[in-house]
């Protein structure tokens, strides 16, 4: 789950990291009004959107006056953001953070994430602040400094030192550099982070650390012992058929094909997706119906593949091991039934009871196209998409 | 022989008395496995579908001979359900369930870590694993698929695995061991141990692969085959139309910072001599040609018969 820099930034300070000042604005005049409150000569209004790429998208404005703010927060509030992460369509920005200026002498980037082969969290540091850490990471993987630690244990002096002088960070800094890193190691660790970010970490001309961005992206898995921060999620930035999909307890991904896809297990899912892009189709999205999907939950993952008006054809794929095939048979013909399906429909049922499902599909009277396996059903389904388009 | 369990396993289930543990302690004891009892600390002392319930793995080892666990506690616990596994030493231990917080694996993986440490932990979030020879099933795998041979499978998916499993059944191909190595980022076992058992393992021909995007254990599978494994190795990656940022079901199906890619995973298998499938349709028959190149299409046929 990820949540607004305002929030984390917020959430961080409580752990004792630096941040500058500031005040949240969903409105013009509040933005203005913020800026007069924050007393300072030079402010910058940030547009709150769960992307990355914000500044480069026209989403970050210096401003040195309550007319420039106002022109900053009126551009800025309402505004499409197209970043990097948005896709084309953009983010609409509902808010945006007014912060006091810094005076910055120099920018780091700091990180901490999973690191899968280390099977620990790495905490990373780059003298190259500010910029994608990505790009950092490709180009110049050596100036990108790293340490890792054990949750139990938190992030050990020795290993912020190794930080602070793989990144050339002046010797004077470091007992800043300690309290900060090792805040954010903790809060890591006490908010089941999987991502927690700060970029750029800056060096005020006051020689002063400073957290300029914030960047915090949670376990979903560990949410139900985190209320606090379960209550920081923002729905309008997630996509509508997601939060409609994950109340069915379905996983569900929407991508930028046609070809809707209901499958069990999230592999087998992939793999389906994989076999539509091998004979031509594109897939609409992922979508989990899990081990134990029963009538409704299929309903409900065909009304959520339908609504989709970007599908025209739908390819439903079930490896009934545990789940039998009739049952899974009778849960199509249903939703079908309900929901007047107007797209072409090829299944493939593999497993137990697969001839009794595969003859109630014939025998329901509704216009399914049967795949005997999966590359037969892809075949199918890619076929009846693109003779649909001429 | 097989890896991982054989006919000497004794099998508890902790979170037995639970729908889900209940409902596969049932089908594991259909299909033959030996199971010893269940593990329950408010039930401890009564029985369950006609086994002792115990009040921790401890007892469940002294008592009842248990070397093997299969977890089926819900993610908030699980952890800690692993740990007294481990701290009672269970040789192997399956976790199946899913929603495991990571950094809580990070901690169960630290403590297998230590010194003296004896259990070998499969999963979280995985199938399980399955020997037909042995009759052996622990995990939720619908074990009417198989059939007793001489090819290994590996995954980290389950449906996909069954997919797998499927198709070599259905052209006479039986299986060794079957492993779910799971869908998380931490995990017990990997790719190459996994690999290196069957490498191992007498009673193993050949071996198919299912990886998946995210992270780089397929890599250093590619690594671990390049150098060591002779037998003949089919494989398939899927997630190769997924975009990068997302999480594709599984908690470690995510293309991140540039690493995990489906074709950087199927460059570096084929590379490594692995038979790679663009579809995974193909996985049997993709076998069956494999086994007849090295000369072993005949016997691992011929075991399903006695298997």
């Amino acid at each position: 789950m990820k949540i607004h820099e305002f929030q984390a930034k917020s959430l961080l300070a409580r752990f004792g990291v630096p941040v500058s000042e500031g005040q949240l604005a969903t409105t013009v005049e509040a933005a203005v009004q913020a800026y007069r409150d924050l007393k300072v000569p030079v402010a910058v209004v940030k547009a709150q959107i769960h992307a990355g790429g914000r500044g480069k998208g026209g989403g970050v404005k210096l401003v040195r006056s309550e007319d420039e703010c106002r022109a900053a927060a009126t551009a800025i509030l309402g505004m499409k953001l197209v970043t990097h992460q948005t896709g084309p369509q953009g983010q609409l920005v509902r808010r945006v953070w007014v912060e006091k200026g810094s005076d910055i002498q120099k920018e780091y980037y700091l990180g901490i994430a999973l690191d899968r082969e280390l099977r620990k969290p790495v905490v990373m540091m780059s003298s190259e602040g500010g910029v994608d850490i990505e790009e950092v990471a490709a180009h110049h993987p050596e100036k990108i400094v790293k340490a890792s630690f054990s949750p139990a244990k938190g992030l050990l002096p020795a290993d912020v030192q190794k930080l602070t002088r793989g990144v050339k960070m002046a010797p004077g800094l470091e007992p800043q550099a300690t309290r900060m890193l090792q805040a954010l190691a903790k809060a890591y660790v006490e908010l089941d982070c999987s991502i927690a970010e700060i970029n750029p970490l800056i060096v005020t001309k006051q020689n002063q650390l400073l957290a300029l961005d914030a960047k915090m992206v949670f376990d979903s898995n560990a949410l139900f012992r985190h209320k606090d921060v379960l209550e920081l999620r923002d729905l309008d930035e997630e996509d509508a058929k997601e939060i409609e999909a994950s109340k069915y307890d379905l996983s569900y991904i929407a991508l930028d094909g046609n070809i809707g896809c209901m499958v069990n297990g999230a592999g087998l899912a992939m793999a389906t997706m994989d076999v539509i892009g091998l004979y031509g189709g594109s897939p609409a999205n992922f979508l989990d119906v899990g081990g134990g999907a029963t009538a409704e939950k299929v309903t409900a993952a065909f009304r959520i593949l339908l609504g989709d008006a970007q599908v025209k054809g739908v390819l439903v794929n079930i490896f009934g091991g545990i789940m039998k095939c009739d049952v899974i048979a009778t849960g199509v013909i249903t939703a079908a039934r309900q929901i007047d399906l107007k797209v072409p429909l090829v299944v493939r049922l593999e497993g137990t009871n697969v001839e009794l499902g595969r003859k109630m599909l014939a025998e329901s009277g509704l216009p399914i196209v049967s795949g005997t396996d999966l590359d037969d059903a892809a075949k199918k389904i890619c076929a009846a998409v693109a003779a649909g388009k001429k | 022989m097989s890896i991982f369990v054989d006919a000497n396993t004794r099998l508890i289930c902790q979170g037995m008395t639970g729908d889900f543990g209940s409902f596969h302690t049932e089908k594991s004891l259909e299909y033959g496995t030996k199971m010893v009892g269940g593990v329950n600390p408010k039930k401890a002392g009564t029985t369950h579908l006609g086994l002792p319930v115990f009040k921790n793995c401890h007892e469940a080892r002294e008592k009842a001979g248990a070397n093997a666990s299969v977890v089926f506690v819900p993610p908030a616990f699980a952890a800690d359900a692993i740990l007294e596994a481990i701290d009672a030493g269970i040789e192997l231990v399956v976790a199946i369930t899913e929603g495991i917080p990571v950094l809580d694996m990070v901690k169960v993986v630290e403590r297998l870590a230590q010194p003296g440490t004896k259990t070998r932990l499969i999963g979280p979030n995985c199938p399980g694993v399955i020997t037909p020879k042995a009759k052996c099933r622990i995990g939720i795998m619908p074990g009417y698929i198989h059939r007793a041979g001489r090819v290994g499978v590996v995954s980290r998916s389950g449906t996909l695995t069954y997919e797998a499993v499927w198709q070599l059944t259905s052209r006479g191909i039986g299986q060794s061991t079957c492993v779910g190595i799971g869908g998380d980022p931490v995990n017990g076992t990997n790719f190459v141990d996994v690999l290196t058992a069957f490498n191992a393992d007498p009673e193993t021909d050949a071996i198919v692969m299912i990886g998946e995007i995210g992270g780089n254990a397929e890599e250093r599978a590619a690594e671990y085959i390049a150098k060591n494994v002779k037998k003949p190795m089919v494989g398939f990656i899927a997630g190769q139309t997924a975009p990068p940022g997302r999480r594709m079901g599984h908690a470690g199906a995510i293309i991140s910072g540039g690493q995990g890619s489906a074709a950087d995973k199927v460059t570096a298998l084929e590379k490594a001599g692995v038979r790679m499938c663009k579809s995974p349709a193909r996985l049997g028959e993709e076998m069956e040609k494999a086994l007849t190149a090295a000369g072993l299409l005949a016997s691992a046929r011929a075991t399903v018969l006695v298997g």
